[in-house]
């Protein structure tokens, strides 16, 4: 099965909601939509369960349209990022209550459920109520009862949010394999690029409404199509400045101007603006060097065995990801070195005209 | 052992309540019991008379045993019978009122409205809504060819009792109830719409589980309330025909002020709390332990 997208729109009053979405999913294949909260990740997966119906645009299942098809005769399931059970039924009887529905005959339930609770390690809990389950096995069982189904859409709306550390570590990891089995298509929604990258496959970035990027998910990351596909796809936010460029100089934004050719080489004159990642934010003392940008030291935030720096540069706070436990002293001077290599270059509209490593995204999404 | 400062000056700051609740229930309570002792034949003259009261109240075979047995069974029927109608109707109506718009805010007032009116207003409206020869609601009956009249057959007496405390009271648990729904992610209603369920097993196994909560609370509230009743019949029927609708709030004021039997209205006035006290105890304690036991 295939599920298609075409031009889908959804509207509430004046306010675009989805803004025409275009996407295409194959059969067996792990697709993650990334976007923060408020993209639309929610309303866009209820458009493609048919909880919801677009305002225009089509939605498509192997080339026909489902429109006019009931939720509940497509098949579909899904996974919330509140543990959603039935409170009154067992873990078993939760399980087994889309069989139910759909009248399978007794053996086969027994059957699919005994598989789905030893997948899951349920097997200790199925005569449990969910209120005594801890939340990771509320969430198991959330996702035993879509794993059943075997249906041929699965929905998982940041399933692994809501639970701890470890936890979704592990589940992480097993979510796919689990689905893959099946030759479902796995939709992931996530706000967490971190966890678009560790489930790989397909990602469409989201940004208020819009689909700003689909491709690979590694791809996505390393060169995005324009500025809000990189803004959505980096955790600590981008590093930005806007310089202009006339001639053989280009601005700062501290004031002054360096020559162009060493940060922007090669562009027609305009204005641009300038994206780099963190871990490409060298962290150093001041020497005065020409693409350094001094400051004092914000904040800095430890995270094991890395240090966020955070450096007010006069025109914002830019943060620069240091290897190993540094104790920079809020108020010290500092300054971010950047390499012109590592940098991201948007144009006016924000379309991608540069990227590291001298490839160029091709732009828009495919379908 | 723990040093911890003793510092006097925190009795005083508990002096006002203290006060307040002595004067407004201990020393009251305490009046109460003094006369269920004692008896008097007036001029201040009080002669000991130790549980004499209470043998009397508690032995059904005397002529205030009786009255009294009798007077709490019409208790517990009305009790039952209100509670009966009142919750599935409660949540019946949440169930219904409008999800958004202007409508919600104009349903819930109107639902509150009858909660708002003082319950002497609501035993008069109710009183004048029953006569036979005025009323909307007796003329109307009779002119149908039923036979109602409140002041003089029982049935007609208990029907329009019942009726009114569901006319005033549903509304609160249905405002209760929709507090309730209003709780419950929308999640769980995609949920069952993606596992193709019924409405009758979205409300079986989503909504009235999670109403559960809610539902003791409303069963509390209506079951202490309704076993106290009194302004509303004394008002339209005045506990009769005959003892019809004579619930132990009304016999008590007929014995205490009516009669002036102190000793006995004293006696009944503790029993009578004691039940309600114990019945709520244990209702809330089975409630709750069901609850554990659930882990709901």
């Amino acid at each position: 099965m295939s599920l298609e997208l075409r031009n889908v729109s959804l509207k509430q009053g004046q306010d675009s909601i989805i803004d025409d979405v275009s996407l295409l999913f194959e059969r067996g294949t792990m697709n993650v939509l990334l976007g923060p909260t408020l993209a639309g990740k929610t309303t866009l997966m209820r458009l493609m369960a048919g909880l919801d119906k677009p305002t225009s645009g089509d939605v498509l299942v192997d080339g026909v349209s489902v429109l006019q098809v009931p939720v509940r005769r497509r098949s579909v399931a899904m996974v919330y990022q509140q543990f959603v059970n039935y409170p009154s039924l067992t873990v078993y009887e939760n399980i087994a209550s889309p069989l139910r529905v759909a009248g399978l005959p007794k053996a086969e339930i027994e059957k699919r459920v005994a598989d789905a609770s030893r997948v899951l390690r349920l097997d200790p809990f199925l005569k449990r109520l969910p209120a005594q389950l801890s939340g990771g096995q509320q969430q198991r069982t959330a996702i035993a009862r879509a794993l059943v189904k075997h249906a041929e859409l699965v929905l998982l709306d940041e399933p692994l949010a809501n639970l701890d550390y470890k936890l979704r570590e592990e589940l992480r990891e097993e979510l796919p394999k689990l689905f893959a089995a099946t030759g479902t298509i796995l939709v992931y929604a996530t706000t967490e690029p971190t966890e678009a990258l560790l489930l790989g496959g397909t990602t469409a970035t989201l940004w208020q409404g819009r689909v700003t990027q689909v491709g690979p998910t590694p791809s996505v990351y390393r060169s995005p199509a324009n500025i809000d596909a990189a803004r959505v796809f980096s955790d600590p936010p981008l590093n930005e400045f806007t310089t202009t460029l006339s001639g053989p100089r280009a601005t700062l934004p501290r004031g002054g101007d360096i020559d162009a050719q060493s940060l922007l080489p090669n562009l027609p004159d305009g204005i641009y603006r300038i994206g780099f990642r963190v871990e490409d934010a060298k962290l150093g003392t001041v020497s005065g060097a020409p693409l350094a940008f001094p400051g004092q030291v914000a904040v800095t935030e430890i995270s094991g065995s890395e240090s966020f720096v955070h450096l007010d540069i006069g025109s914002g706070t830019w943060v620069s990801l240091v290897l190993g436990v540094h104790d920079w002293k809020p108020g010290a001077p500092a300054e971010i070195r950047i390499d012109p290599a590592r940098i991201f270059v948007f144009d006016e509209g924000g379309r991608l005209v540069r990227a590291p490593e001298a490839r160029i995204a091709r732009t828009s999404a495919l379908v | 052992m723990m040093d911890k400062p003793w510092n006097n000056r925190a009795w005083l700051f508990v002096v006002p309540v203290l006060i307040i609740v002595l004067f407004s229930s201990l020393v009251p309570m305490m009046t109460v019991v003094n006369y269920s002792v004692q008896d008097t034949m007036g001029q201040n003259n009080f002669f000991w008379n130790g549980v004499a009261w209470f043998q009397g109240l508690l032995d059904p075979t005397t002529d205030i045993g009786g009255r009294f047995a009798s007077a709490l069974v019409r208790n517990l029927i009305f009790s039952i019978v209100i509670l009966c109608l009142e919750l599935p109707l409660g949540i019946a109506v949440a169930l219904c009122i409008p999800k958004q718009g202007w409508k919600v805010g104009a349903t819930l007032v109107l639902i509150a409205l009858p909660l708002l009116i003082p319950w002497t207003v609501v035993g008069t409206i109710w009183q004048i809504f029953a006569r036979q020869d005025i009323g909307l609601l007796g003329a109307a009956l009779n002119a149908i060819g039923i036979h109602y009249n409140d002041t003089q057959d029982p049935t007609s007496a208990w029907a329009t009792i019942v009726i009114m405390d569901v006319w005033h009271w549903t509304g609160m648990i249905a405002l209760l109830s929709y507090a309730g729904l209003k709780a419950i992610p929308d999640a769980f209603y995609q949920a069952a719409r993606i596992d193709g369920a019924s409405r009758w097993s979205v409300f079986r196994n989503i909504e009235l589980p999670k109403l559960q909560k809610v539902l003791v609370i409303a069963v509390l509230l209506r079951f202490m309330e309704s076993f106290m009743i009194y302004t509303e019949p004394s008002v339209v029927t005045g506990g009769g025909p005959g003892e019809a609708t004579s619930f132990l709030s009304l016999d008590l004021v007929k014995i205490a002020l009516g009669q002036v039997d102190l000793g006995n209205a004293a006696a009944m006035s503790i029993v009578y709390y004691l039940i309600t006290l114990t019945i709520c105890y244990v209702f809330f304690t089975i409630m709750t332990q069901l609850d554990q036991r659930k882990g709901v």
